[in-house]
């Protein structure tokens, strides 16, 4: 088998040339069982990696060239899904502009939020307690009854809420009822969830040096500046922890909306009712909603599958692009 | 083998492995039945009624079936709806259904076409069934697609009006003269609306296709039209002109009642459709489109008011075809993975023809009747307002939603189009009908 790789020039070299060759050998052995051993220690994660990404992904490309219906053997389309998703499926671009909304919007109040939240607890002498514990508690509540709660207290018929903006003699929004409103209303559930962000800002802000704060204190520097130059660096990488964490999330955003709609739309199922996602207006349409409608429902698994591609990219884009932009966006850090 | 060669050969192999062991993922629907349906077996079904009263009705029919088959036992499992059904279809397994039931009519046809519901013709010629002899004509047609049967109906949903007798009464009108052309309805549903404020004491009707059964293709059935597709297989939607009528129809109607803004803000303080809090049962809108199921509901929420029932109204110029109205149902059928398909036949057979199970199953849950034996059967027990239902099942104009290989996804487009027109979003209705009707053919291209 050795002697398969060796080049001719070595195999066909003089005798006298043996003890040189033998220690070749003996080195291209011992690299190979390194390389073996090293193989070996990373096999648990190498299957992982195969069975849970690479063969997925691979799968995932190669519905995305067929027509599959998950019965009947594949068909070979070429780029058919992907001209119909991209030209001729017209709920793919309010998705994907749903999508980035959120990705933009949502997960940049989450996080400020939550960092808000953070600071305010480890700065508070008493009652912290009682507030991690009050802002933390929401994060547990199942996110189908959140939004169950969230859609019946901002019902603009009958919701607490626009009861209480009218007697305030402000504007009452239809939340989600109203295209306009849809999103904005999901991002308030969201913030209100906020107590997993909150958790491990406070974690890392209570990691800050003492000293550095009270060095920059000597030197005269306020408040803003030592949250500028010296909370800011040292919480950076949680802070790109939580962003990238929070695009993911964005990105696989299901629950919630489909459940919201739903609920406001009347349209809880039954006797085969039809329901239409995004009510209203789209507003509340996201990618994964319409990876599922055309995969599970649709039977079309060949779209679902470009579009499962198309979120995989951008949570990619998204990712390299905060990763390489860290130091640019936040600050220059650790 | 050199070694570039070598790992070149190997990412091939990796390659071909993935697309193999991708493609013999796919389940397969070609079983053929090959079991003893006589011998000791268990079946496994599935089906998506929730409400305990009719979870009992179904756990009673197929008592009589096991009753009547002692060799069968069933293993039921309810609130299934036909998303759950058709990744358990897709999956195959031997914890999937043998038999299924399913609400949407409109999956027929993505059921029949991919193969996930088996094809119950061979049974059917085996036992000799006469179709004909046994179900009415819409039923037949909406159990299968482009000749292809894979599934039976059980028992059937018929579409009628329900109005508030007393609110008529108050309003001065006549309770026992129900409007019969939506020219009258209009005039009925504003005389009967009372408003408070910028919104509604009392409704006379919520037309919007949020209004829970108020969708297009309950409407449709009180246009003629010629079907959702042409013989070509095209969408029909932008050429037929019942489409335009009946949306513009709907769009005046919204309009008459305060406009979309106004209905939609109170739709918002109404229940669940399937609670007590049922708009109509707590007295907020004064008449409903809704099936046969609501009389059972009415009875149970002990309403306090008179409830009338009557047939849907028709276009003015098709007074004559006053009675019809839309039919859809519940739909068996035999999943092609099962290993049982023949006891998997029995059991649909039974629970569909068989005069006694039918009537009872229809008795238990006050859905109508799906055989043209139980319809005549006397042993139904029915107030006097389901006659009316009953005569809709039997009206030769009544008619059902088409089926696609995409299962609802047409009428979803054609649904949402239609609430963008009602919204006033929509400018030129022929043209926005004409995309639409090109669209719901792109989506069918796409999945065919």
């Amino acid at each position: 088998m050795s002697t398969d790789i060796l080049p001719a020039k070595e195999a066909a070299a003089p005798a006298a040339s043996g003890p040189v060759a033998r220690g070749r050998n003996t080195l291209r052995s011992k690299r190979r069982r390194d390389a073996l051993r090293t193989l070996a220690f990373m096999s648990p994660w190498l299957i992982g990696f195969g069975f849970f990404f690479v063969y997925p992904m691979a799968s995932t490309v190669y519905f995305s060239l067929m027509r599959y219906d998950g019965l009947n053997p594949p068909q070979w389309r070429g780029l058919d899904n992907w001209a119909y998703v991209f030209s001729d499926f017209p709920q793919f671009w309010p998705a994907l502009q749903n999508t980035l909304w959120l990705c933009v919007v949502m997960v940049s109040c989450r996080v400020l939020f939550g960092l808000g939240i953070g600071l305010l607890i480890t700065k508070i002498k008493s009652g912290a307690g009682v507030f991690r514990t009050l802002f933390y508690l929401p994060y547990l509540a199942p996110p189908v009854a959140a939004t169950l709660a969230f859609v019946f207290l901002l019902n603009p018929g009958t919701g607490p809420v626009n009861s209480l903006l009218e007697a305030a003699g402000l504007p009452a929004p239809a939340w989600f009822n109203d295209a306009a409103w849809a999103k904005p209303a999901l991002t308030v559930l969201a913030v209100w969830g906020v107590g997993d962000l909150m958790v491990i800002f406070m974690a890392a802000l209570l990691d800050v040096p003492k000293e550095q704060y009270e060095a920059a204190q000597l030197d005269g520097a306020g408040p803003w500046q030592r949250f500028r130059h010296i909370t800011l660096p040292n919480i950076s990488p949680i802070i790109l922890f939580a962003v990238v964490t929070g695009i993911i999330s964005a990105m696989q955003y299901y629950t919630q909306p489909i459940v919201a709609a739903k609920v406001a739309s009347g349209k809880m199922g039954g006797s085969g009712e039809v329901f239409v996602p995004g009510y209203p207006d789209d507003s509340t349409l996201t990618l994964p909603q319409l990876v599922y409608n055309l995969g599970f429902s649709q039977f079309n698994y060949g779209a679902a599958c470009v579009i499962a591609l198309v979120l995989f990219a951008f949570s990619m884009a998204f990712t390299a692009l905060l990763m390489r932009r860290r130091g640019g966006l936040i600050g220059s850090g650790d | 083998m050199p070694a570039r060669t070598r790992r070149s050969a190997a990412a091939l192999a990796a390659t071909a492995s993935i697309a193999l062991f991708a493609s013999a993922c796919t389940g397969s629907a070609n079983n053929a039945a090959a079991d003893d349906p006589k011998a000791e077996t268990t079946l496994t079904f599935w089906h998506g009624w929730t409400a305990p009263s009719e979870v009992k009705a179904i756990e009673e029919n197929v008592a009589r079936f096991t009753k009547a088959h002692p060799n069968i036992k069933v293993k039921i499992v309810g609130n299934i709806n036909d998303d759950k059904l058709g990744q358990a279809l897709r999956a195959g397994g031997s914890n999937g259904p043998d038999v299924v039931a399913s609400f949407t009519t409109a999956n027929v046809g993505k059921f029949c076409h991919t193969g996930a519901l088996a094809d119950l013709k061979p049974f059917i010629e085996k036992d000799g069934l006469d179709l004909d002899k046994t179900f009415p004509k819409v039923l037949q047609d909406y159990t299968q697609f482009e000749g292809k049967r894979c599934t039976l109906p059980l028992l059937s949903d018929a579409y009628g009006l329900y109005y508030n007798k007393d609110a008529f009464r108050k309003a001065g009108l006549d309770p026992e003269a129900p409007p019969k052309t939506w020219s009258e309805f209009t005039a009925v549903a504003k005389k009967l609306t009372k408003e408070k404020g910028d919104s509604y004491e009392r409704l006379g009707f919520m037309p919007t296709y949020l209004g829970y059964e108020t969708v297009v293709s309950h409407y449709m059935s009180q246009w003629g039209h010629g079907g959702y597709f042409g013989e070509d297989g095209k969408s029909a939607v932008g050429t037929d002109p019942a489409f335009a009528e009946m949306m513009t129809y709907q769009k005046s109607l919204v309009d008459a009642l305060g406009g979309f803004a106004k209905l939609d803000r109170y739709r918002t303080t109404f229940g669940d459709e399937w609670g007590a809090k049922h708009p109509f049962q707590t007295g907020q809108v004064a008449m409903q489109l809704d099936g046969e199921w609501r009389l059972n509901f009415i009875k149970e929420a002990k309403v306090p008011f008179e409830v009338g029932v009557a047939p849907l109204p028709v276009a003015d110029d098709e007074a004559a075809e006053y009675g019809k109205g839309y039919l859809s149902g519940t739909i068996m059928g035999i999943a092609p993975q099962s290993k049982k398909q023949n006891a998997a036949w029995e059991l649909v057979k039974y629970m569909t023809t068989d005069t006694e199970a039918v009537v009872g199953f229809a008795n238990a849950i006050g859905n109508v009747p799906s055989t043209l034996d139980a319809l005549k059967s006397p042993d139904l027990k029915f107030d006097a307002r389901f006659k009316t239902f009953l005569d809709i099942a039997r009206h030769p104009k009544s008619t059902t939603s088409d089926g696609a290989v995409n299962g609802s996804a047409y009428q979803d487009t054609l649904q949402k189009f239609a609430q963008q027109y009602e919204k006033g979003q929509v400018p030129d209705l022929k043209k926005g009908l004409a995309d639409t009707a090109a669209q719901i053919d792109r989506d069918i291209a796409a999945a065919k």
